[in-house]
């Protein structure tokens, strides 16, 4: 088996007494998609957090292409390779959709610091900006100012960041969650779309069933913040941790 | 070509950009248009204010950070002029060299102040810059062999630059050719460039980081920016360029003190005028201070006028008494934030 892209080892955060993520190890290697599900609370979005920076470990550590990053800096991560995008929509509301993507095909190519040139003249990054839009068929509301977007295609916006982003890790924070029948499956072709390259990780907490069974090649089932199971699908959904936690029901239900 | 020259940022809306030319045409030629002292006073400070109050707009307006200490860096470059002026001798080289020290010193201690507290939260920055705002204030009062004190520092400029210097005989259009129209147009064209040069920074990629960061700076961060480098840099450079139209202002008035550049009421004006103006654009700087600075020179006389028109009415005559002009001053800010709560520009794009 390849070589794990993202590894945390013993990851540990505390608030207070409440130990929200508890010593998760884990590793996650390229051309995967590993679902992470798990009960609302059980440490999800803050295993995430912890691995793309906005919260800093009490314990544990977490290596990208066996570096560690663990104290690294947010922005640090997401230039090494980290691609975060975010359960509650966080975008720059007042700005077109076409300037958000354009700021993060700034970022990556480093570009922020010029202060002389026009930002608007700079055609490689407008153009590259405007291809990832047709993508994810955003294209025709590229002047669109984001706050006027539906709750759909501000979730697809979201997506759109990530896939400008490039990353070596994805990781997609229920991407489709509250977004209408039609919307979602767009949302869930593009995460197919990006799993066909070998190259990238994917980590994608979602709590539909179906979505899981036809995308994912590996489960990992947190439960109160400690890592519960960790296998191929068919395994983890009929292990007994899961049966017990879940008994009967779809995930969407817990 | 014109369109390169303001960035491609044009003003979207017709009035406004009537009104800006207005304002360009006005200062441009302010010495012929408007005769007298008072009026040339005025232009020159209206001019040297938009610089001020573009630079607090590059922070506030675009950046989304607050800083008191705006008078502070203005205050560094007039204290600069004025000290390189008294300790090298009246000369053009006194008045680069103290520019470009007051611009340097502004940019030092704006990074100082930036990196060690702009980590933490905006909101801490603003207390901070208070802080070393009054501290400075005080420093600048106590030290007055250096500074001369609350009385402040009378020098001498170029020749070239003050009413005695004749530059050609006679006059155009009854004005004469003195080195005080030179002076001016010093102000005038350093104000121009200044402002243009703003105007291209907020819309260069520097520019948009700064935009995405006020609008949400945790997912800036997430993109990849390093929000408080950004932050930092934008302070950095709104410092220098307030201190370069504080000397700006030291060499048009010959005379540096506390009340002219460093006082917290000045603070408040540049405040006012960005909020009047509409933040984030820019040009609301224009006419944020082009309308600040008129009201606050000319209220007095207008309310004299009504005064004297009104004088047959009981009860109106003190309303317009001109002492009161502070009081209708703050009326019009009210009234104009009440109604125009994007500005005066923002106002007037809307309405398109
Ligand atoms: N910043 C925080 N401060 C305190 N408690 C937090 C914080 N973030 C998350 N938690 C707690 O950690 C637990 C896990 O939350 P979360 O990771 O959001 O769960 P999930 O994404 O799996 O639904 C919850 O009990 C939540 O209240
Ligand atoms: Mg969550």
């Amino acid at each position: 088996m390849a070589d794990a892209i993202l590894e945390t080892s013993d990851l540990t955060v505390r608030f207070g007494g409440h130990v929200a993520v508890d010593h998760v190890s884990c590793a996650f290697r390229a051309g995967e998609l590993t679902a992470i599900v798990g009960p609302n609370g059980a440490g999800k979005t803050t295993y995430f957090n912890l691995i793309s920076g906005q919260i800093r470990a009490s314990a544990g550590r977490v290596f990208l292409n066996r570096h560690e990053i663990t104290r690294m800096p947010v922005a640090e991560r997401t230039h090494r390779g980290i691609g975060r995008a975010f359960q509650l929509t966080n975008l720059f509301p007042n700005l077109t959709v076409l300037e958000n993507v354009r700021l993060v095909i700034q970022a990556q190519r480093h570009r922020g610091f010029r202060l002389f040139s026009m930002a608007d003249s700079d055609s490689a990054i407008s153009d590259a900006a405007a291809a990832v839009l047709k993508r994810v068929r955003l294209d025709a509301l590229a002047a669109q100012k984001v706050s006027e977007l539906s709750h759909g295609n501000q979730r697809k916006l979201e997506v759109a960041l990530l896939i400008a982003l490039d990353p070596l890790v994805y990781m997609f924070d229920e991407p489709t969650a509250g977004m209408s029948v039609d919307d979602a499956p767009v949302v869930l072709d593009l995460i197919a779309e990006l799993k066909a390259d070998s190259r990238r990780a994917i980590l994608l907490v979602e709590h539909k069933m179906d979505v899981i069974r036809s995308l994912a090649d590996r489960i990992v089932v947190l439960h109160n913040g400690a890592l519960a199971a960790d296998g191929p699908p068919a395994e983890v959904m009929a292990s007994d941790v899961v049966q017990e936690a879940y008994l009967g029901r779809d995930l969407a239900d817990v | 070509m014109l369109t390169r020259l303001i960035s491609g940022d044009r003003p979207r809306s017709i009035v406004l950009t009537i009104i800006l030319l207005a304002i360009l045409i006005g200062l441009a030629l302010a010495p012929f248009l408007f005769p007298g002292i008072r009026s040339l006073e005025t232009a020159a400070r209206i001019c040297i204010f938009i610089v001020l109050v573009a630079s607090y707009d590059l922070m506030l307006g675009y950046g989304g950070i607050v800083s008191f200490a705006h008078t502070m860096f203005f205050g560094m470059g007039a204290y600069g002029v004025a000290l390189a002026s008294v300790h090298m001798g009246r000369g053009f080289d006194a008045l680069i060299v103290g520019t470009l020290a007051g611009a340097v010193a502004a940019a030092v201690l704006a990074l100082l102040i930036g990196l060690f507290s702009l980590r933490v939260r905006a909101i801490f920055f603003a207390m901070i810059t208070l802080a070393v705002a009054s501290a400075v204030a005080v420093l600048v009062s106590q030290l007055s062999s250096l500074t001369g004190g609350e009385d402040g520092l009378n020098y001498q400029i170029p020749r070239a630059l003050t009413p005695a210097f004749k530059f050609a005989d006679g006059r155009l259009f009854d004005v004469s050719l003195n080195g005080k129209l030179l002076n001016y147009y010093l102000v005038f064209f350093s104000a121009l460039i200044l402002f243009l040069l703003l105007l291209r920074i907020v819309n260069s990629p520097f520019g948009r980081v700064l935009q995405a960061i006020r609008e949400n700076d945790f997912r800036a961060e997430a993109i990849g920016y390093r929000v408080v480098y950004y932050r930092t840099a934008a302070t950095c450079i709104s410092a220098a360029v307030a201190a370069i139209a504080g000397s700006l202002f030291a060499i048009w008035l010959r005379y540096v003190g506390p009340d002219t550049t460093l006082s917290f009421e000045i603070m408040i004006d540049i405040l006012l005028m960005v909020v009047i103006g509409g933040m984030g654009t820019m040009y609301g700087a224009v006419i944020g201070a082009a309308v600040f600075i008129i009201a606050q020179n000319y209220l007095q006389e207008l309310m004299a006028v009504a005064a004297s028109a009104t004088a047959k009415v009981p009860v109106l005559p003190l309303f317009f008494d001109p002492d009161r002009w502070l009081l209708w001053l703050g009326v019009l800010f009210v009234l104009s934030v009440y109604f125009f709560p994007t500005g005066i520009v923002g106002r007037l794009r809307q309405g398109r």
